[in-house]
């Protein structure tokens, strides 16, 4: 049961999205990201619809498994639109009952900043599930790297990001199995009020952490052992390499930005 | 209370891409009493199996009755058959949580809603089954403990229930020698004593020969034998096939056959080859024809790992390459073996001389 999170879960495949560089795709993310917050109307929505439903498709994902994605963020979104409906003021009144006013203004600007975060959600995602951890981590470093100049650590950054990543199964299989044992010795984490509930967690917040700790402990040794002291003069295992497919995606897209801006600016 | 287990399959995350069989169709019936070693390869389904005995784990299809209480409808309180059936997992010092040691073995009969005075005796109970003094202990953080001690207080916290079957997943792992023969005689002296029925997954064969009436052996999910150790044990060839070795008597008593010893079939110890290897030794003496007698004890000076080793000088066992680490292991449990070793010689060495 715990194993269903898909936190950006990467699916592993071959097509050209997964081909491309990480550096790469972080950019391009971060440009749609941009392309998100700057349509400025729903209509040209149509542009990041386009581009992210054409790079599901070249990366050979479903529409369920993006729209899997968006599922943790269900409450925030129906929050989202209805605060959005309900208090963004307006003048143009759509629906007046009692102490309720819908505006035109309001409702627009529901469906807009809902949109947002469902495109936000589902573009990083094609990033998450399109990337290993690892090649993820690999390009944040690189493309950090100008910051050492403010002492940024990008090095130490990018190998706590790859640990973390590295552990979080690990500690899911963890709490499994003592969230088993303990139910073993009778343990009922699945009735009772709030305050019960929190309380029948230490017996598994507490072995949780000893073991952490320990293996914390024994990671850090390890590394130690096989010499580990930063990233300095560090080489890589994959040498990251940029090809013509990604001077191609990072062209498309830049157009799309274009484009974007462009339909801004002429209103 | 038998537990009763009919066509239990179950998969893990069906219908997803990771989707795996684990266990595939699995009958079998456990008795009052009976001492069960569970066998398998890593990845054979032990674990997950055991974990079905007391509804950890629900079946994708199939069923399991524990004491003619069907656990895997709905409705049935979960709570009534851990009651009865208690798992120590693998690695079981890592689930301990609480203050004392005393605190913590009281937290399964705590939550079995029994009254304190009620408690405290299960906990004294428990702490004394497993071998540790109730008054040096009790109060102790349980994170001070050693290793050792760690996991004698965690298979405390599942006595302390007092279930009618204890299951105990690989309990001497990770151990050292000293620590391994404490747990063991712990769970031999426990099914004696109490008649609990108890079943033990292992892969260690040594480990469970000397203790189990029957073993379940399992390969890829799937029952591949059952049966008292002696009848698993001749089995040789089809454990191998499963990645399993026989137990260390049993594999010395199939070399020294097949150099052309007339041992008896079956012997499984270490024990029972010494005295087969003393009994044919004895004869040979009055004949002085086989290689075996240049292996002729001094009598009362026996210890089977001279015995053994007698044997191999004769030529009498080939040299394997292949495994050298199992004869280091054999090597090494010998020595303690040899210490009680002479009181149960000199009867037999009194035979030879006869």
């Amino acid at each position: 049961m715990l194993k269903d999170i898909t936190l950006g879960q990467y699916m592993p495949g071959n097509t050209v999205v997964h081909r491309l560089d990480p550096r790469t795709k972080i950019l391009l993310t971060t440009a749609y990201i941009a392309m998100i917050f700057l349509v400025s109307s729903p209509i040209w929505y149509a542009i990041p619809v386009l581009y992210v439903g054409l790079a599901a498709r070249l990366a050979g994902l479903s529409l369920r498994q993006l729209l899997k994605s968006v599922k943790p963020l269900r409450v925030l979104l129906i929050l989202t639109f209805v605060l959005n409906l309900f208090f963004s003021g307006g003048t143009t009144v759509l629906v007046k009952w009692s102490f309720i006013t819908i505006s035109r203004e309001g409702l627009t600007l529901a469906i807009h900043f809902s949109m947002r975060l469902v495109f936000l959600v589902v573009g990083t995602s094609i990033l998450t599930l399109t990337t290993s951890p690892v090649a993820l981590s690999d390009g944040i470093e690189i493309l950090l790297r100008p910051l050492k100049v403010v002492h940024f650590p990008a090095h130490e950054l990018a190998m706590m990001m790859t640990i973390a990543l590295r552990f979080i199964p690990t500690l899911i299989e963890e709490t499994d199995k003592i969230m088993k044992a303990q139910q073993a010795r009778g343990a009922d984490f699945e009735s009772g009020r709030l305050i019960a509930r929190a309380k029948a967690m230490i017996p598994l917040l507490v072995p949780l952490f000893v073991s952490a700790f320990r293996r914390a402990g024994e990671l850090a040794m390890a590394m130690e052992a096989r010499c580990y002291h930063g990233g300095e003069g560090r080489t890589r295992l994959r040498v990251l390499r940029f090809t013509v497919e990604d001077l191609k995606a990072l062209l498309a897209t830049l157009a799309a930005l274009a484009f974007v801006i462009i339909a801004r600016t002429l209103g | 209370m038998p537990i009763q287990v009919e066509h239990l399959t179950h998969t893990y995350l069906p219908g997803s891409p990771f989707s795996a069989t684990a266990i595939h169709d699995l009958n079998l019936t456990i008795e009052d009493g009976e001492f069960i070693g569970v066998l398998g390869h890593t990845g054979s389904g032990k674990t997950t199996f055991v974990q079905h005995l007391n509804g950890l784990l629900k079946p994708t299809e199939g069923r399991v009755v524990v004491d003619g209480l069907d656990i895997t409808q709905k409705g049935v309180s979960l709570l009534e058959v851990r009651k009865k059936v208690g798992l120590v997992f693998q690695y079981p010092e890592y689930q301990l949580f609480e203050e004392t040691v005393a605190k913590d073995v009281a937290f399964g009969p705590k939550n079995m809603g029994l009254d304190k005075a009620e408690i405290d005796r299960r906990v004294r109970w428990a702490l004394m089954q497993v071998g540790l003094d109730y008054a040096t202990i009790a109060d102790c953080s349980p994170f001070e403990l050693s290793g050792g001690q760690m996991r004698r207080v965690a298979i405390a916290g599942v006595l302390a229930m007092q279930p009618r079957t204890l299951i105990l997943d690989e309990p001497t792992a990770g151990l050292d020698p000293r620590g391994r023969r404490a747990i063991l005689g712990m769970i031999r002296r426990l099914h004696a004593e109490t008649g609990m029925t108890v079943i033990m997954v292992s892969h260690n064969m040594d480990d469970i020969a000397t203790l189990a009436t029957r073993l379940i052996v399992m390969s890829k999910g799937e029952l591949a034998m059952t049966g008292a150790p002696r009848q698993v044990f001749t089995q040789r060839d089809i454990l191998r096939s499963i990645g399993l070795g026989v137990p260390q008597g049993a594999e010395l008593c199939h070399r020294l056959r097949e150099a052309g010893y007339p041992l008896p079939e079956g012997l499984f110890t270490l024990e029972e080859v010494r005295d087969a290897l003393l009994a044919l030794a004895g004869r040979d003496a009055t004949n002085s024809a086989a290689p075996g007698t240049q292996a002729q004890p001094q009598s009362g000076e026996l210890t089977e790992a001279n015995a053994a080793q007698g044997a191999k000088a004769a030529g009498g066992i080939p040299q394997t390459h292949e495994e050298p680490k199992q004869s280091v292991q054999q090597a090494q449990t010998q020595a303690p073996l040899a210490q009680d070793a002479p009181q149960d010689a000199a009867p037999a060495g009194k035979e030879g001389d006869a």
